[in-house]
């Protein structure tokens, strides 16, 4: 693992937050649109507490925002976060991509 | 190429990389066993790797740091779980401070190396490298996988297309 390709406890939050359907729909939904968190509620057969819970996910990961108004909480999509954990994922991808490329040079030597 | 397939599992927090290569399983199992070969791969290649100590054995303890284009260091550590010489191990990859010591605060990535034989002598090799894990995420990792759902890298591209 190399600190400066990858910053492993943002990996984990961002698989972490990915983990689970309702986040994702979530991140999907207010990507689109800001929604209070009340509104997201409503959206799901679930308590406001355990939405209020999965945003919390979220927005620890950083691919949300969350924003008071007046007594409502606005919950938006970080569109350049969601980016950037597509492309965390990728560089841990990469690394394996150049260790299978270099193996493979090292056996090409033996012949 | 010698990539088949990187497979990310969200649910799982796993990515899988399948490749393959025309040398038989004692070979490949080389790369892995020498601590010389090990680092000529270990390192992307502008971050070099440079192993320490290597100890392939359940319980044992592979050191190594890889230098950076300036001169900087990344030091990281294998706690090896399980050794089953020469088609399977699976260790602790963490990291480690400037001495080589763990460094606790670092999540650990689990990785489980497989070598198969192929019918013509060539090697399937699949590394499994699974994302620290803690309760509160299996928990949730249970919740995501109710609906059985293994879903890819392709959802976050679905998702940022949706949102154009």
């Amino acid at each position: 693992m190399v600190v400066g390709l990858l910053s492993p406890p943002e990996t984990d939050r961002v698989f972490r937050a990915l983990a689970d359907p309702t986040r994702r729909d979530i991140l999907r939904t207010v990507l689109t649109q800001e929604h209070s968190v009340s509104a997201l509620a409503r959206r799901y057969p679930m308590s406001f507490a355990a939405v209020q819970k999965h945003v919390a996910v979220l927005e620890e990961a950083g691919l949300v925002t969350k924003q008071r108004r007046g007594r409502e909480s606005l919950v938006t999509g970080d569109f350049e976060r969601v980016r950037n954990a597509r492309s965390v994922l990728g560089a841990f991808e990469q690394l394996w991509r150049d260790r299978v490329a270099q193996m493979d040079q090292i056996l090409a030597e033996d012949r | 190429m010698p990539i088949v397939r990187v497979d990310k599992d969200l649910d799982n927090h796993t990515m899988t990389v399948v490749a393959e290569y025309d040398a038989p399983v004692e070979r490949v199992w080389q790369l892995y066993a020498d601590p010389r070969q090990l680092e000529r791969f270990w390192g992307p290649p502008t971050w070099p790797a440079t192993v320490v100590d290597h100890d392939l054995i359940p319980g044992g303890r592979v050191t190594y740091f890889m230098t950076g284009p300036d001169g900087e260091r990344a030091a990281g550590y294998w706690d090896v779980v399980e050794v089953e010489a020469p088609r399977r191990f699976m260790v602790e990859d963490g990291f480690a401070d400037d001495t080589g010591q763990p460094n606790p605060d670092m999540p650990k990535t689990r990785m489980e190396l497989e070598l198969d034989e192929r019918g013509d002598g060539g090697t399937t090799m699949t590394v499994v490298s699974t994302f620290a894990s803690n309760a509160a995420m299996t928990q949730m990792l249970e919740m995501g996988m109710e609906d059985g759902m293994s879903q890819a890298m392709g959802q976050i591209d679905a998702i940022l297309a949706e949102a154009g």
